[in-house]
């Protein structure tokens, strides 16, 4: 579980995040959505240290984030995957030593148990015979898919994604999607997202934070999303044409 | 003005601080450090070598048209050749070339590492993405820089003697003789610890504007262009202090 305590972040004397409390549960798939500069991607780097916050704490189960000297985040980091929307692959790595650098750097493994491992991940996010390839050869669905190869082969008990969908057309989405929710499912880890796609939203939202302005306007499921009476979101969900005639009485 | 540079002075060594800080494996950094010598080493051999070539023997061509005297000895052609080769041509000289291809080629590779959130990526996994990605760099410049230091020297004689050989404006045996006149080790000393400090520069200054570019493609090519400046002119302000202090 993550637990945001009254975050807030200004940028040059604009408050970007304004007091947002919010939890995330575990074994469960998060959404956090929200316009274009309603402070999405500011929160989820504020939850991972990436940015300092101007007030508040993060906590990690019963571990105050925001109290944890440099040593003492790395050691949290290390319980944590990021799939990025670029995805963040190195550039000058191949598949295969992108997705094992974790495994590298901090595990005493044997080359045969790396190799296993970074197979497994790549095999789980079905990605097989790209071991060798570089990211500049991979499609945009291909780079999601070692992003998250890479992001699980520590066994994280967190996972960010930061609109892992964007640049993905709607049935590579859909498959990424449910990729992040059976993982999240299967290791039972707490898996926050990042998204302004209503599809993700409506298939694997278990829990929904709508930010609005900086602010935390509404939180509920993808069951309620659809109902709820809260103008903003309202304007947020049904913003496409089709989505508007599917509200419109007939 | 004033506050801003001290202020990216402080930062430097707060960089600096991150990046000699403890590696996580030893094993890695060495291999990475292999990468960055064939990538910053091995790359710069080809430029060098024909920069000091033609310099070797321009240098050789203004000697002889300058000493054109009578009472003055021709071997004295291919000692001035050498000197100048050793002094300063083959360390600053080629040092100011390697801030260019060198400095700019490590500032866009992080810049753009930065700007594509790989950097923010390796710090997600909890790896000290100053020491993984500038540790190897400045190892690698400062092992490497040397070498080539010393090739520019061999290289750069050599084409003196060349030239002299193929326009006979200084006999090739007296400018062989000069080559071995009053030869002083201490230079070639001097010469390598210049080299050494230079390539520390280079790779870290490079690297810092790189690590902290922000924005988009053009504020990487911005902190490119930055690095060589800040690094050509570190690199002259060093060499003064240099000869100061190891010459005089």
């Amino acid at each position: 579980m993550i637990r945001a305590e009254n975050i807030v972040k200004s940028f040059d004397g604009r408050r970007v995040l304004d007091d947002v409390s919010v939890t995330f549960e575990q074994g469960k798939t998060n959404l956090i959505i929200g316009r274009s500069g309603s402070g999405k991607t500011v929160l989820m780097k504020c939850l991972v240290g990436l940015m300092p916050t101007d007030g508040g704490e993060v906590w990690y189960g019963d571990t105050c984030f925001s109290r944890l000297d440099f040593r003492q985040v790395k050691a949290v980091r290390q319980e944590m995957g990021m799939i990025f929307q670029g995805g963040a692959l190195l550039d000058s790595s191949t598949v295969e030593e992108n997705v094992r650098l974790p495994l590298d750097l901090f595990t005493d493994r044997s080359e045969a148990d790396k190799r296993d491992r970074v197979d497994f991940c790549l095999e789980r996010v079905a990605l097989t015979d790209a071991n060798r390839l570089y990211p500049s050869e991979l499609s945009g669905g291909m780079i999601k898919r070692v992003a998250i190869a890479r992001a699980i082969v520590m066994n994280p008990r967190f996972l960010f994604c930061d609109e892992p969908n964007s640049g993905l057309d709607p049935i590579t989405s859909g498959v990424i999607d449910r990729l992040i929710a059976e993982i999240t499912r299967e290791y039972d880890i707490t898996t926050v997202i990042n998204t302004h796609d209503m599809n993700s939203v409506l298939e694997i939202g278990d829990k929904v934070v709508f930010l609005h302005e900086g602010r935390k306007w509404w939180e509920g499921s993808r069951h309620d999303i659809m109902t709820a009476d809260n103008p903003e979101l309202g304007d947020f969900v049904f913003a496409s044409p089709m989505a508007r005639r599917t509200r419109q009485p007939k | 003005m004033l506050k801003k540079f001290f202020g990216e002075i402080g930062r430097y060594f707060l960089l600096m601080g991150k990046v000699f800080s403890r590696p996580e494996k030893m094993r890695i950094y060495r291999r990475r450090v292999m990468v960055e010598m064939e990538a910053i080493g091995l790359g710069s051999i080809v430029i060098t070598a024909i920069i000091s070539v033609f310099i070797g023997a321009v240098v050789t061509l203004q000697m002889a048209i300058n000493l054109d005297e009578g009472f003055i000895p021709q071997s004295l052609i291919g000692f001035a050749t050498r000197e100048t080769m050793i002094l300063e041509f083959s360390s600053t000289v080629v040092a100011l070339i390697l801030a260019g291809k060198v400095g700019s080629s490590i500032a866009s590779e992080i810049g753009t590492m930065r700007i594509t959130e790989q950097i923010d990526a390796l710090e997600l996994m909890g790896v000290n993405s100053a020491s993984y990605l500038i540790l190897p760099k400045i190892v690698a410049g400062v092992f490497f820089f040397p070498f080539l230091c010393i090739m520019s020297i061999l290289i750069g004689t050599a084409g003196g003697y060349m030239i002299s050989a193929v326009t006979g404006v200084v006999m090739p045996g007296d400018f062989l003789e000069g080559l071995h006149l009053d030869f002083n080790t201490w230079s070639i000393t001097y010469t390598l610890i210049k080299m050494a400090v230079f390539a520390f520069i280079i790779t870290s200054v490079s690297s810092f504007y790189g690590y902290w570019a922000r924005g988009n493609s053009l504020e990487v090519a911005r902190s490119s262009t930055r690095a060589v400046v800040a690094s050509s002119i570190t690199v002259l302000v060093f060499n003064l202090i240099l000869t100061q202090w190891l010459l005089i």
